[in-house]
């Protein structure tokens, strides 16, 4: 029986061998396919509606279009030039026609208001000379003195500097606007006067603060996770609802809660006046300020440091803590030395998670973070609503989609190390 | 191995438990428990057995009455000062250390000095011949050895009494069976108590000196092995431990421990009373199918013989197992060893079985 069972099978396979592997692909390609064909639509959305303007947006922040759109002559003729002395008179007449061709379609305003970014003080020349030689009816001999004669800066070297500068189709200025530093006259990178740096301390301010809203979560977090992970499973699950209740009210909502609250004539402050714990005079500022930020934030990001914390916690049987106690260790140091290690990959899970949405957190810091509570998102969404500068705006997003990507690879590795170990 | 019951080392005096203030889990509980005694609590889940368990580790309170070890009250003493080893059924070896630093912790915790901890370290793990595994982490070792780790751990720091909760649940049958001899031996050979807890009937019996079989929150029989097996006092504990024919019936007569049953289909037959008093009583006879012989001349003198039809024959290897209808009931057994010669019988045959009286015990009807 045994030979006719080899005898019956031996020769498809022997005659199909060599086909096997190909019919396996085949095989293999059409589930691809079909899995494939199941993703496109979220991976179409994806793109459109994320990749593309992320890669958009890392553009316009090294983006530098306007002076080669507006100013080809003199973007060609300050190619040759070394930049060590002023430049020749073909350079003098580039701009007269560049500057021209930009008075007749009125579009010598962008050239002024782009180079005035750099150097204030050029838009006054760029407008005046725009005019001035938009008007001539015929050109001038040499451009270079009739240039010089409309402005004396065209006679010295900076303006030139910062259009051999603004000629190249991408710059690194975004980025060092925002981290406050600027071009000197000469074009050296320095830092900007003291008024002016205002990203490097929001971008320090944003890093401390969310780093005390995520220490804040986890010193409130990490005792209520121990508590419902040793809770029977009908009440865990009744008590987790209630940690995930605040993801169904709106974060709107529960903002101008606490707005109501805290206010100077709020729930929290009439209560400490009513019951003479403070002076009606010194009603304490809980809103509006950085603490406003941090205790709201702290709140609204408290379920994301519960939930890698209990689902951690939870699969730590209530056996390990028995048997260390067991072993003579008093409740405390079983904790320390058993329980608590195993749950670090939850902490970190959730240290990493709550840091990485506290900070690109924009909304809370902008409705009860007053002046001394905004975070960088608050600035970014002032340079391209308000300022209009969008190429800043663009290099600090960039620069905050940086961190929280290096963060997040973090989070990954130590997560899915996580697993190889509790596993 | 001492059944002095008056130096007993643990003892439950009247200990009830309650989880919510209505219904008691453990009720009325007394049990003494000699030194370097291998007792087992054997019992349904449900039945109050690991409730016990841990409320003499400490990790439960008891709601009423004492528990003492050695003497002294231990109900106010907190768990990590009891000086109890303990096995747990997932082993619990913590999974961020090795199996070394697993043994060293509780004598870290008794702040023992270094070259201390390592001997006692070694000895522990060669006594459970693990010890080339010092620096493996738990998830790198098997069930079985995770489990000698978990022994070896609960014995290093030398308790006199080590509590065992289903500890070999998790293995596979002939693993178990190895362990259970393997417990049993460090169990001689270091005189230690145990108190073990089990579901399992046949690892009961192969380890224990004594064995109390619980249900319903109360010990319904403590006994030795042997006499749990042939001498259960209630019906609960025949049917529980081992296999069981049940002929339910009522007491015609009664007197001097032996009762004439007249069966409810009319028969009559002569049975030991066990557990029932008067006549008139409904019972149910209990009769262990090893020890019904249906080849006449192998009877005892004085047997009971009823007649039976055989349904079914089973081939079990080591034995054959033979369904019957006897006396009404569909459900009866015999097995027969698989020795030279040994008859199979037919379905539809019909035979005389027979057994010796002492064999049938009346016990009360479940």
């Amino acid at each position: 029986m045994c030979a006719d069972v080899t005898a019956a099978t031996g020769g498809p396979a022997e005659a199909g061998s060599s086909s096997l592997k190909a019919r396996l692909r085949k095989a293999e390609a059409k589930k691809r396919r079909g899995a494939f064909m199941l993703t496109l639509p979220l991976l179409i959305f994806v793109t459109v509606m994320f990749l593309v303007p992320l890669v958009g947006m890392i553009w316009l922040s090294v983006a530098n279009t306007t002076i080669p759109e507006y100013m080809p002559k003199t973007v060609s003729a300050l190619s040759t030039w070394d930049g060590k002395e002023l430049p020749p008179e073909k350079a003098y007449a580039a701009v007269a026609e560049d500057l021209q061709a930009a008075f007749k379609v009125r579009k010598f305003g962008v050239i002024a208001k782009n180079l005035n970014e750099q150097m204030p003080g050029t838009l006054g020349l760029i407008n005046k000379t725009s005019f001035r030689t938009g008007r001539l009816k015929t050109a001038p001999a040499n451009w270079k003195d009739e240039l010089t004669k409309i402005d004396k800066k065209w006679g010295e070297m900076p303006i030139w500097t910062l259009l051999k500068r603004q000629s190249a189709s991408w710059t690194p200025d975004y980025y060092l606007a925002a981290v406050d530093m600027e071009r000197g006259p000469d074009g050296s990178i320095q830092a900007v006067p003291p008024y002016q740096r205002i990203y490097v301390k929001l971008f320090i301010r944003t890093a401390w603060m969310s780093t005390l809203i995520t220490v804040l979560t986890l010193l409130l977090g990490y005792p209520l996770a121990y508590w419902i992970s040793r809770m029977p499973d009908n009440k865990a699950n009744l008590m987790m609802i209630a940690v995930l209740l605040p993801f169904w009210t709106s974060l709107l909502v529960r903002i101008t809660s606490w707005i109501v609250l805290l206010q100077s004539h709020g729930v929290v402050n009439s209560i400490l006046v009513g019951s003479g714990a403070v002076s009606d005079a010194n009603r304490p500022q809980l809103i509006n300020n950085e603490l406003g930020t941090i205790i709201v934030m702290t709140q609204v990001l408290l379920p994301f440091m519960v939930l890698p914390l209990y689902s951690t916690m939870k699969s730590i049987p209530d056996s390990y803590m028995r048997a260390a106690i067991s072993m003579g260790a008093h409740p405390w140091r079983a904790f320390w030395r058993v329980f608590a290690p195993l749950t670090v990959s939850g902490i970190g899970a959730g240290v990493l998670l709550v840091f990485i949405l506290s900070i690109g957190y924009y909304i809370t810091p902008e409705l009860v973070g007053g002046q001394s509570g905004q975070f960088i998102s608050n600035r970014i969404a002032y340079n391209v609503q308000q300022s209009l500068n969008w190429g800043l705006a663009a290099a600090l997003g960039t620069i905050l989609t940086a961190v929280t990507l290096i963060l997040f690879l973090l989070y990954g590795m130590i997560t899915g190390k996580g697993k190889v170990t509790i596993g | 191995m001492t059944q002095d019951h008056n130096g007993a080392f643990v003892e439950f005096d009247r200990v009830q438990k309650t989880y919510d203030g209505e219904t008691l889990v453990v009720k009325d509980l007394n049990l003494k428990i000699g030194k370097g005694e291998f007792l087992t609590m054997l019992g349904p889940s449900g039945s109050g057995k690991t409730t016990c368990l841990m409320m003499l580790a400490g990790f439960e309170t008891a709601t009423q009455g004492d528990i003492r070890l050695a003497g002294k009250p231990i109900n106010a003493v907190p768990p990590h000062k009891r000086g109890i080893g303990m096995v747990f059924q997932n082993y619990a070896l913590f999974p961020h250390m090795t199996v070394g630093e697993n043994l060293s912790f509780p004598l870290e915790v008794r702040s023992l000095p270094k070259s201390e901890r390592e001997s006692k370290i070694k000895r522990a793990l060669d006594m459970v011949q693990m010890g080339d595994f010092i620096n493996r982490r738990p998830s790198q070792l098997s069930g079985g050895q995770q489990q000698r780790i978990a022994l070896a751990r609960a014995l290093v720091f030398e308790p006199e009494l080590v509590l065992m909760d289903e500890p070999l649940g998790a293995l596979d049958k002939q693993l178990r069976e190895h362990m259970q001899f393997e417990i049993k031996h460090l169990h001689e050979s270091l005189g230690i108590t145990v108190v073990y807890v089990t579901h399992d009937q046949g690892e009961a019996l192969t380890m224990s000196d004594r064995v109390a079989v619980f249900d319903d929150g109360r010990i319904q029989q403590l006994a030795p092995p042997d006499e749990l097996y042939e001498s259960p006092q209630n019906s609960f504990v025949a049917q529980f431990i081992g296999e069981n024919n049940k002929l339910p019936g009522t007491i015609e007569e009664i007197s001097d421990g032996k009762a004439k049953v007249r069966l409810d289909s009319g028969e009559l037959i002569d049975a030991t009373a066990v557990n029932v008093t008067s006549k008139g009583q409904r019972t149910v006879v209990s009769i262990r199918p090893e020890r019904v012989e249906y080849r006449p001349e192998l009877l005892p003198a004085g047997a009971q013989t009823i007649p039976a039809e055989v349904l079914e024959f089973i081939y079990m290897g080591d034995i054959f197992r033979t369904r019957l209808k006897v006396a009404g009931s569909d459900e009866f057994v015999i097995k027969s060893r698989n020795t030279q010669g040994q008859a199979r019988l037919k379905p539809g045959e019909k035979i005389q079985i027979g057994w010796a009286p002492q064999d049938a015990r009346a016990l009360d009807a479940l």
